[in-house]
């Protein structure tokens, strides 16, 4: 009996020390859930969430504050990611899914005031006080954070249609579906 | 339409052909067996057929498939065949229409259904039998059995007894029984009794195996099958055989009877070469072919049942998807290179 | 001449492959016809592998037949070019031959049926140097015509590293039903080993091999004689009939036994592989000036009147096929072979550089499929699978949307031959599934990328705000501190000096600080301009005193 108590203790005791070893040894810098979290993210900065930009949007998931349906660009399969990630509980999206789309300045209207590139998160809009400005198409995210700032409404969201270089193939099962019907 | 891939024409061939060609394969097996051994075992077939299809269109009318499509597609009844082979042929018709439905519904269906079970459901059959009923299961119609057709099947369907003087233990059993109680008898002895044991393993079911081995080399030919788990398998169970018998022939009988005895070529042909449950990569076949084999002879010599054919497929099952996640071939170009 | 079927040099196999039934018969009674003038083209100007070319063409235009109208956009790019004099009506959106039936930009030409060649100067082939060719073969609009359409001068470098051994001319044209490469040879040949001797050229290799399946014996004999005749030391090898034998990976290892991984090119390992019209495109582009405006398609399947056609690249595909009478049963059309090809979305789509053969289809040609089973795991499609793949798990994972597991079961070594779900027991559409997993991968990638440039994006956006905010607080406090000392210097001095004098002073800093402050809020690039610019800028400034807005300058 006190042998089988010893024993245990002493494996107890051998383990514990293996594991605070490994927990010196093995030490991860930083929040790597963060950055898992933040990777996951759209990072259109458009704060839809709440938060000001993805990486707070982020944090505020990984202290467990935020819910993690908060984000329309990332769109339902954005929560079905994270949900995996976190091992949580998917959730309907908390917002209308929304399609890709992008900002297109009329360069008719536009007065040159550079609010809307102030307002630009990830600098798309180019152009100089009382200067024309323009969209760069390619890397504005379609965040819509320009829009309340353009004094005379000249931006609009345009849907960015399917070309042949984005196009998909569709998946194949509801097709087959319909084939096995008419062929029943 | 236009969304229909390519290539947009191919040969006739189906799960269906594979399946009912795999039956034909049997039929020389079955004839065979019936001429030989017990005619009754044509009824067991029908018995076993008609509960397997009953048992699949019921499934497959609560799961919501077209019952026309699968019905049809031979599955079900080449289990049913399976089973019908594998079980003693005198065992009341409610043991086989059982094993049956326990194949059909639970083992396949449960799983998923055609392509998704995890176990063979015929090798699951016989072995949930044999724990179950391992008297029934082991009550084999005694070698230069007297008894017409119309016998049998009044046996078959309850109406006389099964009485001892017609039902025995196989020659495995018989076998293991000897080694049990060493010394006694050696098996030498035992085997020169030709009336029970034939020329090789038995009286009849030599020729049984044999023709069960002749419809494997058509399934070779045909190319539904390939050679990697058979002659794994056979290898396997002849050389660990071989080994044990020249190390002493007074107590271990030669690999030639362990390969024409009880199960080993339906098996080998049939069974392990079902690619559901099997391994599909050629060095996976080859690895479960091999340890099927390996684990037969130890349950059949050390075990505690007669045949271990079905549990070591069974244990096996478990295994495949990991040899075959383990035994990808590289891709071309990367050949002779780590992946 | 008799021509012998078996190969002298010891040839090699790939595993797997399968024997589909050739039809190729029927289309190669008759010889390559011209087709007609259309009234209309439709030239895409994204025809190839790479950069998409920038049209140089206005609506109104006139062209003449071979007179560039796409430049390309970098290396890997290439041209296009007028198939035929006429007026450029507009350049839009038009529908592609492509599954997806989506459009592209496209260059409308009106045919004016003149055939008025813009000038070609056929340069002096000696005094090129290789990069002069390889210039000449881009500006050509040269490309891979086996179906890949890869822009052939990114292909004519040989390997700094590895030396150039085997030079493949590609003559296997596996597809069944497909039978231009075939045609092309037994009417060609002669050009055909003469671009060839252009890429030998170029890629100083050991020995080149002109490889064409056994099924085509007058392709062999035509092109034994033209090797003869031009006099080149060129082998012609026919390999055995086994499809996909014409794919360039499979050809090169029954060649010379070399597996050209995915991950590699395959002048890494010493070979190169070319088409044959390719080859003969190339050899008009350098020694005539003649640029690709044209190739042979094979018109069959449910017609009356089976035959190849050179067309001209812009025809619809309507039209073309109506060349050989399709039978009234018809009821839609595949474009490429029945292995690999697709039914087009939209017939109205025209023909391009890929399109090598149109296939009238009909349900007693092509059955529909019949209805999925599950799989079985019957492993035939690993065992047909050219590329030693394992196509049943990479279907499991791409029918769950397990996409990482399908890259590692090596999806993207997938060449969606086709021969897996040609021989697949239980009819499930294997390639559909890999093109959705591959499609999917791709778009997931793109997603990752804009993600990730967005990031970085934003967080230089805040450094620099933050950089911004310090130098500003910096400034302000410089700025006050300046201003303090002013004030203590003038207090002392408000004494000593005139006060008329002092206020005097006192404006003229303050005009010449708004002086300073206009000339700063002139934007500073109105400068130095060219007359071009400076007249845009009159006409923008047009634009917005018609369209009620304010010059910037004046609203201010």
């Amino acid at each position: 009996m006190l042998a089988a108590i010893a024993i245990m203790a002493l494996i107890a005791v051998f383990l514990g020390a293996v594991l605070g070893y490994a927990s010196i040894r093995f030490k991860v810098e930083g929040d790597p859930l963060v950055d898992k979290i933040d990777a996951l993210l759209p990072q259109t900065q458009c704060g839809q969430c709440g938060y000001p930009g993805c990486r707070p949007y982020a944090e505020a998931i990984a202290k467990g504050e935020a819910d993690i349906n908060l984000c329309p660009p990332g769109g339902e399969e954005g929560v079905a990611k994270l949900a995996d990630l976190l091992g949580r509980e998917a959730k309907p999206l908390d917002a209308e899914e929304r399609p890709p789309q992008v900002a297109r300045i009329d360069e008719n209207i536009c007065i040159g005031c550079t609010l809307c590139i102030q307002a630009c998160p990830v600098d798309a809009i180019v152009g100089a006080a009382k200067q024309m400005h323009t969209v760069v198409a390619s890397v504005c995210t379609g965040c819509e954070l320009c829009l309340p700032s353009c004094p005379v409404e000249c931006i609009s969201m345009q849907p960015i249609p399917e070309s042949i270089d984005t196009w998909k193939w569709k998946y194949p099962v509801v097709q087959l579906q319909e084939a096995t019907r008419k062929a029943a | 339409m236009s969304l229909i891939s390519a290539p947009h024409f191919r040969p006739e061939d189906s799960v269906r052909k594979i399946m009912l060609t795999t039956c034909a394969a049997l039929l020389p097996g079955i004839a065979i067996y019936a001429w030989l051994i017990v005619p009754a075992i044509l009824t067991q077939l029908l018995i076993a057929s008609a509960a397997a299809l009953a048992g699949e269109a019921l499934m497959l009318k609560m799961r919501g498939k077209p019952l026309g499509l699968f019905l049809t597609d031979g599955s079900a009844l080449l289990t049913a065949w399976l089973i019908a082979l594998t079980f003693p042929p005198l065992s009341p018709w409610w043991l086989i229409v059982t094993g049956t439905l326990f194949a059909i519904i639970i083992t396949k269906h449960l799983f998923g259904g055609l392509g998704q079970n995890v176990f063979n459901p015929a090798m699951m059959a016989f072995a949930v039998c044999i724990v179950a009923f391992p008297a029934l299961m082991s009550q084999w119609p005694s070698p230069g059995l007297q008894l017409s057709f119309a016998d049998q099947n009044r046996i078959i369907f309850g109406l006389s007894p099964l009485l001892d003087s017609i039902a025995g233990a196989t020659p495995l059993d018989a076998l293991k029984t000897a080694l049990k109680r060493e010394g006694t008898i050696g098996v030498p002895e035992l085997l020169q009794n030709r009336q029970i044991y034939g020329a090789l393993a038995g009286r009849g079911w030599e020729w049984v195996s044999s023709a069960y081995l002749l419809g494997g080399l058509f399934l070779l030919q045909r190319r539904i099958i390939t050679w990697h788990a058979p002659v794994a398998f056979i290898v396997s169970l002849a050389a660990l055989a071989g080994l044990l018998w020249w190390f002493d022939p007074s107590r271990f009988a030669s690999p030639l009877f362990h390969l024409f005895a009880g199960g080993a070529t339906i098996g080998a042909f049939f069974v392990i070469t079902d690619p559901i449950t099997g391994c599909a990569t050629p060095r996976g076949q080859l690895i479960f072919g091999a340890i099927v084999g390996l684990l037969d002879y130890l349950i059949r010599v050390f075990g505690g049942y007669p045949d271990g054919v079905a549990f070591a497929v069974i244990l096996m099952n478990i295994a495949a998807p990991l040899i075959d996640a383990l035994t990808q071939p590289p891709v071309f170009g990367m050949k002779g290179k780590s992946p | 001449m008799m021509s012998k079927l078996k190969s002298d040099r010891p040839l090699y196999r790939f595993n797997g492959g399968v024997h589909p039934p050739g039809y190729k018969e029927q289309s190669t009674r008759e010889p390559i016809a011209i087709a007609p003038l259309p009234q209309r083209l439709i030239v895409p100007l994204h025809q190839s592998i790479g950069g998409t070319p920038r049209p140089l063409v206005k609506p109104g235009d006139r062209v003449l037949k071979g007179q560039l109208i796409g430049a390309a956009d970098g290396w890997i790019s290439s041209t296009v070019h007028a198939p035929t004099s006429g007026i450029v009506r507009d350049i839009a959106l038009h529908v592609q031959p492509h599954p997806s039936g989506l459009s592209a930009l496209s260059v409308l030409i009106d045919v004016d049926g003149k055939e008025e060649w813009s000038e070609r100067n056929p340069p002096d082939y000696a005094s090129l140097t290789p990069d002069d060719i390889r210039r000449l073969i881009q500006q050509a609009g040269i490309v891979g015509l086996g179906g890949a359409v890869f822009p052939t001068h990114g292909k004519l470098t040989p390997s700094a590293k590895f030396p150039m051994e085997d030079l493949v001319i590609n003559g296997g044209e596996c597809e069944p039903y497909m039978t231009c490469d075939d045609m092309i040879m037994r009417e060609r040949a002669e050009g055909i080993v003469r671009g060839a001797a252009i890429f030998r050229d170029l890629m100083q290799p050991k020995r080149v091999m002109i490889a064409i399946e056994d099924n085509k014996p007058e392709a062999i004999a035509a092109m034994r004689a033209a090797v003869q005749a031009v006099g080149e030391p060129f082998e012609v090898v026919p390999v055995p009939t086994l499809y996909p034998a014409g794919c360039a990976k499979q050809l090169i290892r029954v060649l010379t036994g070399k597996e050209v991984p995915v991950s590699r090119r395959s002048t890494d390992l010493g070979a190169q592989c070319f088409n044959v019209a390719t080859a003969y495109s190339a050899w008009r582009a350098v020694c005539f000036g003649e640029p690709m405006i044209s190739r042979v398609v094979t018109l069959t399947g449910n017609v009356g009147r089976a035959h190849n056609v050179e067309a001209l690249f812009g025809t619809p595909i309507e039209e073309l096929i109506a060349l050989a009478e399709p039978k009234p049963d018809t009821d839609g059309i595949l474009v490429g072979g029945p292995m690999m090809g697709f039914l087009a979305p939209d017939t109205a789509a025209p023909i391009v550089k890929s399109t090598n053969c149109l296939i009238a289809h009909s349900p007693d040609l092509f059955p529909p499929r019949a209805p999925e089973m599950p799989c079985i795991r019957c492993g035939e499609c690993a065992r047909v699978c050219p590329q030693d793949l394992q196509p049943y798990e990479l279907y499991r994972f791409a029918r769950a949307r397990n996409f990482g597991k399908a890259q590692e079961y090596h999806l993207f070594d997938c060449i969606e031959c086709g021969s897996c779900a040609y021989v697949c027991s239980s009819h499930i559409p294997l390639v559909h599934y890999f093109l959705f997993a591959k499609s999917e991968i791709w778009a997931r990638e793109r997603e990752k990328k804009a993600a990730d440039q967005a990031r970085d994006r934003f967080q230089a956006k805040q450094k620099r705000e933050e950089r911004e905010k310090a130098e500003k607080a910096e400034k302000l406090a410089k700025a006050a501190a300046a201003q303090a000392a002013k004030k203590a210097a003038e207090a002392a001095n408000l004494g000593a000096l005139d006060p008329e004098a002092a206020k005097k002073a006192a404006i003229a800093a303050a005009q010449e600080r708004a002086q300073a402050q206009r000339a700063a809020a002139q934007p500073k690039n109105t400068e130095a301009l060219t007359a071009g610019q400076q007249q845009e800028i009159a006409e923008i400034d047009a634009r917005r005193a018609q369209a009620g807005v304010d010059h910037p300058e004046s609203s201010s």
